[in-house]
């Protein structure tokens, strides 16, 4: 089972269940029923594609933001963080240790979209003491891919 | 001048490998592509090209001891002692040498003398026999077989020995057919030695890439072996060095001594950086040797399962990062498969011949492609079977 979670994990979901089972000696059937099986269990999560959108027309802002807040008697840090990632500006939400506490990756049309998203929603909310926003200027590397990394074969001829 | 006269006849005699001259075609060709190439497709992992990096940094660009860097000794032998549990002391017992090739013909040089014979199992890697020619030795070819798994069995290594015989070569895992000895199979080829003054040298460059679940045995961990074996070993395979040039040989001290002249004369010391780099490599990077291995591994399912799916018979290589299929069904010969192949369908792989003459029907293709790579070259070399099967 770990295997095909190591597959899945290098390859994206790029790779056929044909493929993935002729990587593992499987057969195609079997393959299939045991990611149906991971996804059921969710141990699988969802598959995502990466978009280098800076290569479009589209605008994306990205920015990160972190939150202090207090927590709650007799809510933790949960129900805080569920109100904060049903928005689907949210697209992570990490509690954190350290000088803060939740981690929030926001993507918007524009600064100001992403900007209006913190003062209207963010900030306001009940226990939050204060929110530090940070723009990203230039993605380098996501989910382990190099944006602008073209890896060509360039071994050449030799004996051996 | 004629150089005629001038060259050594020794040196000329010997041909160049045949794995070349494809090459130079594939180059040449738009849309070709390569099952070929026999290095690792994955670059150096990062923490090595770093530690190399760093070194240059800190002004390291002098030369090291002749027997290579003391720090990396020191990690070659906890390497050895750590993983296979054989003991080598790093003050006399380890050189590191420019490549495990350079440890091969160092050894070779050490120990055959004229006229001593030099039993080398086949098909196997092009170097053993030019290097065992050139010092006068006379190559002795075993022929390992298909149905034994391409193993040296103790029946076909004790009808070749004669008076004569110096030294065995034990090239495992093999390139090109993958095939690899277990312990047991090396415990009966020890057991034939016994009793002899006959050497070994252990090629073990690939042992880092097993895909069974029996962990490799370097020879010199079989009882009584250590005093007549050479191990050699490399990072080019196991780490994706191949670029960095660097080896090592670990055996008895009276024969690394000599290897160690030998190395100083012609070498003086292997390249600095890339020992730096390589203390890195056998002190952290254990986890990416195991992803690539197991990325190794998926591919060698998928192109054995592949080859199959053809029709060809293939031997599943349970070591390196080759197949070996056979291609008698076409009735080419491998030169000819690989020709028409590479003409036709515009695929680059290395016919069995050029690793001896017992190759012949077969054809050695890598796998240290991606898989996309390999699919694609699997569909062509599919629609070309099956335009020839008879």
């Amino acid at each position: 089972m770990n295997e095909i979670l190591d597959i899945l994990d290098n390859h994206g979901g790029k790779l056929t269940n044909a493929q993935v089972a002729k990587m593992l000696g499987k057969t195609e059937a079997e393959v299939a029923a045991e990611i149906t099986g991971l996804e059921k269990e969710h141990v699988i999560v969802g598959y995502k594609t990466l978009i280098d959108w800076d290569k479009t027309d589209r605008d994306i802002v990205t920015a990160l933001i972190e939150i202090r807040i207090t927590p709650q008697r007799g809510q933790g840090f949960d129900t805080f963080a569920e109100r904060i990632y049903k928005y689907p500006q949210v697209k992570s939400l990490y509690l954190m240790s350290g000088g803060y506490d939740l981690a929030v990756t926001i993507e918007g049309k524009s600064m100001k979209d992403v900007a209006l998203f913190v003062a209207q929603k963010l900030a306001p909310m009940d226990s939050v003491i204060s929110t530090t926003t940070h723009f990203v200027l230039r993605k380098y590397k996501e989910e382990g891919i190099v944006f602008n990394d073209k890896e060509e074969d360039n071994r050449q001829v030799i004996t051996l | 001048m004629n150089y005629d006269n001038l060259l050594s006849p020794v040196v000329c005699s010997i041909p160049p490998s045949g794995i070349r001259k494809f090459f130079d075609i594939v180059a040449e060709m738009k849309d070709a592509i390569s099952l070929g190439v026999g290095e690792p497709d994955f670059t150096t992992p990062w923490s090595i090209r770093e530690a190399g990096i760093y070194s240059l940094e800190k002004g390291r660009t002098h030369y090291t001891a002749n027997a290579g860097l003391m720090e990396l000794r020191q990690e070659i032998c906890s390497y050895m002692s750590r993983k296979y549990g054989v003991d080598y002391n790093c003050k006399d017992e380890v050189l590191v040498t420019v490549g495990g090739s350079e440890a091969i013909d160092l050894m070779i040089r050490c120990v055959v003398n004229p006229g001593d014979e030099v039993l080398i199992p086949e098909p196997s890697f092009v170097c053993y026999k030019p290097c065992a020619t050139l010092v006068g030795g006379v190559p002795v070819p075993i022929e390992t077989k298909e149905e034994d798994n391409f193993r040296l069995t103790p029946e076909q290594l004790r009808s070749k020995i004669t008076d004569k015989t110096k030294l065995l070569i034990l090239p495992f895992p093999n390139n090109p057919t993958g095939g690899v000895m277990s312990r047991a199979d090396l415990e009966a080829i020890a057991e034939v030695l016994r009793g002899t003054d006959i050497l070994v040298l252990s090629d073990e460059i690939y042992g880092e890439l097993r895909y069974d679940d029996e962990p490799h045995t370097p020879f010199s961990a079989i009882e009584g072996m250590r005093e007549r074996t050479v191990v050699v070993g490399g990072f080019s395979k196991t780490f994706a060095m191949t670029g960095w040039r660097l080896g090592y040989a670990v055996g008895p001290k009276e024969i690394i001594k000599q290897m160690t002249k030998i190395h100083q004369y012609c070498i003086m010391s292997a390249p600095t950086t890339s020992q730096y780099a390589a203390v890195e490599a056998l002190r952290a990077c254990d986890e990416d040797v195991e992803y690539m291995c197991g990325e190794y591994n998926r591919r060698r399912r998928y192109i054995v399962d592949g080859f199959r799916e053809m029709g060809l018979s293939c031997f599943e290589p349970l070591g390196a990062f080759y197949v070996f299929p056979c291609i008698k069904s076409t009735g080419f010969t491998s030169e000819e498969f690989c020709e028409k192949l590479l003409r036709e369908e515009k695929v680059a792989v290395v016919p069995g011949t050029a690793f001896g003459e017992c190759g012949e029907g077969f054809i050695r293709c890598s796998y240290a492609y991606s898989v996309e790579n390999i699919e694609e070259a699997l569909v062509r070399i599919k629609r070309f079977v099956e335009k020839y099967r008879k």
